[in-house]
C-alpha cells in the first residue's frame, strides 16, 4: 500500500502497468527513431550487452577452436600451397594494376578532375551472434576506440557488405545491404545506368525497383557502387543482376540481384576508411 | 552450496530467462533461422501462466527491452510486444491452465502471432518490414514445441519450489 495524497493506493493493476509501459515503449521508439536522441544511451547499453553476446558466441567459438585443433598437417599444407598459388596470380595482376592506376591518375589530371584515391581497410572480427529474426545485421568486435564511425562502409574480398549503423566503444553493429529497407546507389558496370539496389530481408537476394523496360540492363550485369550520396566509396562490386521479369501490367521491371559479397560466410569483415585526396593536385575539382 | 527457498525461486526464474535470452542470440545458420522459435516469448508465457503473481507485465517489458538492446532493433519495439504478451497471458491464465495441452499450444500460437504482428507493424512503420512469408514460422515452431517446453519448465518450477 502506498499513500498518495492522503489516500491509500494499492500496487498498480496489470492494466495500469500495461498502459504505462506501452507509453514508455512508444516514447522510446520515437526518441530512438526520430532525431536519434538515444545514441549515447544505446552505446552504453551495447557495452553492457557485450558480455552476454560473448557468452552466446562461446560455444561456436570453442567449436571452431576444436575444429582448428584437429586440422591435419596435410590439409594445412594443401591450403598453404593453394594460397601461395593464389597470391602469385594476384601479384601478377597487381603489377598491371599499379601501372593502370598511375595512368588513370595522369588521365584524370589531364581532364582536370579529382583523382581517385585508395582507401584504407582494416580487418575486424565478427562476434558470432544472431540479431533480430529477419533482419540482416552483424556484430563486429571493433568500436569507436578503433575509429569506427556510423556510416562507415564494410566490405569483404568480393564486394560491399553494408554499413556501420551503431557504434559503442568496443563493439559496433553493421547493417547488411540485404536488410529490408536498406538502399545503396549503384551503376551498371556495362552501360553506366544509375540505380538504387534495395535489400528485402532475404539473406541472398536484392531488388532493383523503379526501372522501366526501356532501361539498358541485362541479366548477368555487374552493379558497382556509384559513390553517390557519399556513404559508400565508388567502384566496389555490389551485386550481379540475377533475373529480370518484364510484366506488361506493371509500370516497372521486377529485377532480382545477387549480392557480390559473401554475406553469410567468413569470420572477418573489412572496415574501410576513405582515403583523403592529396592536397596540391594540379587538377581543379 | 545450499540456498534458501527464496533464493532458489529467484535462481530458477532468472536461470530460465537467461537461458532463453542466450538461446535467442546463439549463432544459427542463416537457412535455419526461420525455424528458431521465440524462446524468450515462450518462457515468458510459461511463467505468466504458472506464476502470474511473480512474473507479469513488468518482467515482460524488461525482457523485451533486453532483447531490443541485444538485437540492436528499435528500442521499445520488442519491449512493447512482450508487454502485450505478458498482459494477455496473465489476463487469461485461469482459462489457459484448464485447457488440454494441444489447446494450450493453439493459444500460445495466438499469443506469439500477436507479438510478431505488433513487431511487424512497428518495423513496417519505419520501412524495415521483411518481405518473406517465412516471417511467421517462428511462431508455428514455438507452438509445436510448447507441450515439451511446458513439461520441462514445470519440472524446473517444482524443483525450484515455486507454487
Amino acid at each position: 500500500m502506498i499513500n498518495v495524497f492522503g489516500r491509500a493506493v494499492g500496487a498498480p493493476s496489470n492494466f495500469t502497468r500495461l498502459i504505462l509501459l506501452s507509453a514508455l515503449s512508444v516514447a522510446l521508439m520515437f526518441l530512438d527513431h526520430r532525431g536519434h536522441h538515444l545514441e549515447k544511451i544505446r552505446a552504453a547499453l551495447n557495452v553492457l550487452a557485450y558480455p552476454i553476446q560473448l557468452i552466446a558466441a562461446a560455444p561456436a567459438y570453442v567449436g571452431g577452436g576444436v575444429a582448428d585443433f584437429f586440422t591435419t598437417r596435410d590439409a594445412l599444407r594443401q591450403d598453404n600451397e593453394k594460397l601461395l598459388a593464389e597470391r602469385q596470380a594476384l601479384n601478377a595482376r597487381l603489377q598491371q594494376f599499379e601501372a593502370l592506376e598511375e595512368e588513370n591518375a595522369r588521365l584524370r589530371r589531364m581532364l582536370g578532375s579529382a583523382a581517385l584515391v585508395a582507401d584504407k581497410a582494416i580487418a575486424a572480427e565478427l562476434v558470432e551472434v544472431s540479431t533480430e529474426p529477419f533482419t540482416r545485421k552483424l556484430v563486429v568486435a571493433k568500436g569507436s576506440r578503433d575509429g569506427v564511425y556510423v556510416g562507415q562502409s564494410v566490405i569483404d574480398a568480393h564486394g560491399i557488405m553494408g554499413q556501420v549503423t551503431q557504434v559503442a566503444t568496443n563493439v559496433s553493429r553493421v547493417t547488411l545491404i540485404t536488410d529490408a529497407g536498406h538502399a545503396i546507389p549503384v551503376l551498371d558496370n556495362r552501360s553506366g545506368l544509375r540505380m538504387l539496389v534495395f535489400g528485402t530481408g532475404d539473406p541472398d537476394s536484392l531488388k532493383v525497383p523503379y526501372l522501366t523496360s526501356a532501361s539498358d540492363i541485362k541479366e548477368g550485369d555487374l552493379l558497382v557502387s556509384s559513390g553517390m550520396g557519399g556513404t559508400f566509396p565508388p567502384g566496389y562490386p555490389v551485386a550481379q543482376v540475377d533475373k529480370i521479369v518484364n510484366d506488361p501490367n506493371e509500370a516497372f521491371l521486377a529485377i532480382a540481384a545477387k549480392p557480390a559479397a559473401q554475406l553469410n560466410h567468413g569470420k572477418q569483415v573489412m572496415l574501410i576508411w576513405r582515403g583523403t585526396p592529396p592536397k596540391n593536385t594540379d587538377g581543379a575539382r | 552450496m545450499r540456498f534458501g527457498p527464496d533464493a532458489r525461486r529467484r535462481l530458477t526464474l532468472t536461470g530460465t530467462f537467461a537461458a532463453a535470452v542466450i538461446l535467442a542470440i546463439m549463432p544459427f545458420p542463416t537457412w535455419a533461422e526461420p525455424f528458431r522459435p521465440d524462446w524468450v516469448g515462450l518462457v515468458l508465457i510459461y511463467w505468466c501462466l504458472a506464476a502470474p503473481e511473480r512474473v507479469s507485465v513488468g518482467t515482460g517489458w524488461l525482457l523485451g527491452f533486453l532483447q531490443d538492446v541485444l538485437y540492436g532493433s528499435l528500442l521499445g519495439s520488442n519491449a512493447l510486444g512482450k508487454t502485450l504478451v505478458a498482459f494477455l497471458t496473465v489476463r487469461l491464465h485461469l482459462q489457459l491452465r484448464m485447457f488440454p495441452r494441444w489447446q494450450q499450444a493453439v493459444s500460445v500460437l495466438g499469443l506469439l502471432v500477436a507479438n510478431q504482428l505488433l513487431v511487424l507493424w512497428i518495423r513496417g512503420a519505419i520501412g524495415q518490414a521483411p518481405e518473406t512469408i517465412g516471417y511467421w514460422t517462428p511462431s508455428v515452431v514455438g507452438a509445436l514445441l510448447w507441450p515439451w517446453l511446458f513439461v520441462i519448465l514445470r519440472d524446473l518450477r517444482r524443483r525450484g519450489g515455486i507454487v
